[in-house]
């Protein structure tokens, strides 16, 4: 228990405070970093390059610089973004990979170029039409494409053992998160909202290596101890990203659990295993072409509600939880349609629409309270 | 004796034609498509198709002010109203499936290019979710070289083939490839009649206001591919060139002072408004960054050569490329100021614009300012602000005036 304990500790505070967690990590592996926006930046081939992949997930600070690109109804994830680039915080990077998932990322990608010109850009773009032959053959082509540039960057060829072992060491980094995850959904009263959170935060900032042994180890000890009888709500989170902080702490002191997750931040980067067969690369495709309930990827079929709904009966949750990061199109358009799905299932949904610079979360209690206590009622 | 009919008088029948086509098409069991406004029509107009275009419906829904009923609608669903409001207006259409402005059938299809941006995606899933119809996707990946890559020219020229196969099991036809032919030939010229007759207005004075164009505009989205289509801008460019050669200018009552470009979309809304401020001070707006979006020419039969040209949409583009191409704009067309519409609707234009406003302003000279306005949804735009903004522009060409008359 004491081993759970400290080894919580240790990644909660490693996701607390990125920064330093980074700046460790590269001492500790002697690596260059680079930074890696959100999302599915194809991290094992900066890995099998040489570097140090790390999350630049924003975070809160003060935007003055970044108002010279963006007006103000920017996702805030990328305005903070753009304004640590500018204010220097990202100096010990060698570079950063953006993918252009969405119009924002497009032209952050493009604002990157001249905002922060001496942190060079790798940009990464991914194919909607992911599910037919060309849309495959072209993704494999555009990680190859990355693997040149990071090759340019590093002047090192990529080998091929290189990128086997960095391929097997994030499936195994993957597999050990989705094992955690599944020991969390029957232990909420150990490892709470907030918790599971920084924990998981932590992997962006660690060397995966490093860090999978470390969650293997929790999830080991978790397993050791008996299932948990949680009093509180369980709730399925849904969305970009599970912060602010004070969100957390207020699901927290509302005894609200979360028992699983469909979060980029979390659940959509790992719960996908690659397929056995083909080149690493292929294997890196099929992780794409296999992803379903993605906002960010074209899916005819828009399974996202029924992925939900799934996911609450599975685990006999309370509610749906969405955390709606404002100014994010792809969230806010799918929203109305896992809404009704969701809701014509009786399942009650809580949103909460939120930035990263939010002044007062009060807004937020009022409506988590209300909620709490109206699920309380009900059961 | 043969009746001589003026292009504004066949815009306006050939306006009326489209949408009583597909609704009477619609009305006959036959196949209608909804599609995104630069998408490769060649191939449902090769097929028979009828096609209408939700973008060209909500501008018309904007225009003739009819938009909040569907906005509040869709807001109502959880549509949030962060997002694009042609979309709002859209799916609260598919709701109230009426509007005194215009009207549109439902689909049995959707039809969706991502070249004009990523939103049109998540848009138009839904619409095939909701609608519970087919959707053919043609992914345009973003262009942040300044050249479009080889991979995605072969990426998007296998989504051309995989479309093809998608319509021949849609429809239970085979495709007509020399039927194909044709309408790439006959897109292709409309397109360069198009171009011919928007840049009739690089002469001084232009013969034509831009609002008018943002008017036509209507039919190089929808007709793009008909014959029709083609002998409208050819019509609209002969008249255009005899009032070049006459000297005639845009208006009968105000002289072509200043000549300016609007970036982005029109404020359908408030069009007139925005008009009359620019017309009230003899400010004319001779082009602007996004009609020439429809000027979609490659050679027939290139099916690699069509992609191309599709995903070479400015919006698809990188920045080096928005600024060449603006500054192009004020060298061709002598312009004295840019007007920027930093247009809520859409983000994948407005987070370039404030660096193109900087190097287009750096390369050039020419002045510029930025209002905030939408493509549809009226609560964004003010009159104040707007003419606050024109006011300041023209003080600044006119100060540049100044300066070069006196050398």
């Amino acid at each position: 228990m004491n081993d759970l304990k400290s080894l919580l500790d240790e990644l909660v505070e490693a996701g607390s405070n990125p920064k330093k967690t980074v700046l460790k990590s590269m001492q500790d592996t002697k690596k260059e970093a680079v930074g890696c926006f959100p999302i599915y930046t194809p991290e094992e081939i900066i890995y099998a390059a040489g570097y140090l992949p790390v999350g630049m997930w924003g975070g809160p600070t003060d935007l003055k610089l970044a108002d010279k690109y963006l007006q103000g109804f920017c996702c805030s994830i990328m305005r903070s973004n753009i304004e640590y680039g500018m204010k220097g915080t990202y100096s010990f990077l060698k570079a950063v990979a953006i993918s252009t998932f969405c119009d924002t990322l497009k032209c952050i990608c493009e604002n990157w170029k001249v905002a922060v010109p001496e942190i060079p850009l790798i940009p990464v773009v991914y194919p909607q039409n992911r599910m037919i032959e060309a849309g495959k053959e072209y993704l494999n082509e555009e990680f190859k494409r990355v693997a040149k540039e990071l090759e340019k960057l590093s002047g090192k060829l990529i080998t091929e053992d290189a990128i086997n072992e960095s391929f097997e060491i994030y499936e195994d980094f993957r597999a050990a998160m989705r094992e955690f995850t599944v020991a969390v959904s029957t232990h909420l009263n150990t490892i709470d909202a907030k918790t599971r959170h920084l924990v998981i935060k932590a992997s962006f900032f660690m060397d995966k290596k490093t860090y999978t042994l470390k969650i293997k180890e929790i999830t080991k000890e978790l397993n050791a101890l008996p299932k948990e009888d949680f009093n509180g709500i369980k709730v399925i989170a849904t969305g970009l990203i599970a912060e602010p902080t004070a969100l957390l702490d207020i699901l927290v002191e509302n005894n609200i659990g979360i028992i699983d997750d469909d979060l980029s931040q979390e659940s959509r980067g790992f719960r996908v295993a690659a397929r056995k067969e083909g080149t690493v690369y292929e294997r890196m495709v099929s992780r794409i072409v296999d992803q379903r309930g993605c906002t960010f990827l074209f899916e005819e079929a828009k399974t996202r509600g029924a992925m939900l709904i799934d996911m609450v009966n599975k685990h006999q949750a309370d509610a749906v939880l969405v955390i709606m990061m404002k100014f994010c199109d792809p969230e806010e358009f799918d929203y109305p349609i896992y809404k009704e799905e969701i809701e014509n299932n009786g399942i009650p949904i809580l949103y909460v629409e939120t930035e990263q610079q939010m002044d007062s979360a009060e807004q937020i209690r009022t409506r988590i309270q209300s909620f709490a206590e109206m699920l309380t009622v009900e059961v | 004796m043969e009746k001589t009919v003026t292009s504004k008088q066949m815009l306006g029948e050939l306006l009326e034609k489209h949408y009583k086509t597909a609704i009477d098409a619609k009305a006959e069991g036959k196949l209608v498509a909804w599609a995104t406004s630069i998408c490769p029509q060649e191939l449902l107009e090769t097929m028979g198709i009828d096609v209408v275009y939700p973008e060209n419906h909500a501008a018309a829904i904007g225009a003739r002010k009819d938009a909040m009923r569907f906005i509040q609608q869709a807001e109502g669903k959880g549509y949030s109203n962060d997002i694009c409001s042609y979309a709002r207006v859209n799916m609260g259409y598919v709701d109230l499936k009426f509007s005194e402005a215009e009207n549109i059938p439902m689909p049995d299809l959707i039809f969706c290019c991502s070249n004009i941006c990523n939103t049109a995606i998540k848009w138009y899933e839904n619409l095939a979710k909701v609608l519970n119809i087919p959707i053919i996707m043609f992914d345009m990946p973003f262009n942040h070289t300044f050249d479009v890559p080889e991979h995605s020219i072969k990426y998007m020229a296998g989504q051309i083939k995989h479309a093809i196969k998608q319509l021949e099991e849609i429809t239970g036809r085979e495709f007509d490839y020399d039927r194909f032919k044709e309408v790439m030939e006959i897109s292709a010229d409309t397109a360069r009649w198009w171009k011919k007759a928007t840049d009739l207005n690089k002469n001084h004075p232009s013969p034509l206001n831009g609002f008018d164009m943002f008017n036509y505009m209507a039919i190089i989205v929808c007709n793009r591919g008909k014959i029709e289509g083609r002998d409208l801008f050819k019509l609209w460019h002969d008249e255009l060139a005899a009032k070049v050669e006459a000297g005639i200018g845009p208006w009968k009552d105000q002289e072509e002072k200043y000549r300016i470009m609007w970036d982005g979309i029109a404020c359908w809304p408030h069009l007139g408004d925005t008009y009359k401020v620019l017309k009230k001070h003899g400010v004319n707006m001779v082009t602007s960054t996004y009609p020439e979006s429809w000027t979609v020419i490659y050679d027939t039969g290139d099916i690699e050569g069509m992609a191309k040209a599709y995903a070479s949409n400015y919006a698809n583009r990188n920045l080096d490329y928005g600024t060449k191409n603006v500054a192009r704009l004020v060298k061709e067309f002598d312009l004295d100021g840019i007007l920027y519409h930093s247009n809520r609707s859409c983000k994948l234009m407005d987070f370039r614009q404030y660096e193109v406003q900087r190097r287009v302003e750096a390369m050039t000279g020419i002045p510029s300012v930025v209002f905030d306005g939408d493509q549809t949804d009226p609560r964004v735009f003010t009159l104040s602000q707007y003419e606050t903004r024109v006011q300041a522009l023209i003080e600044m060409m006119e100060k540049n005036k100044e300066l070069r008359r006196n050398g």
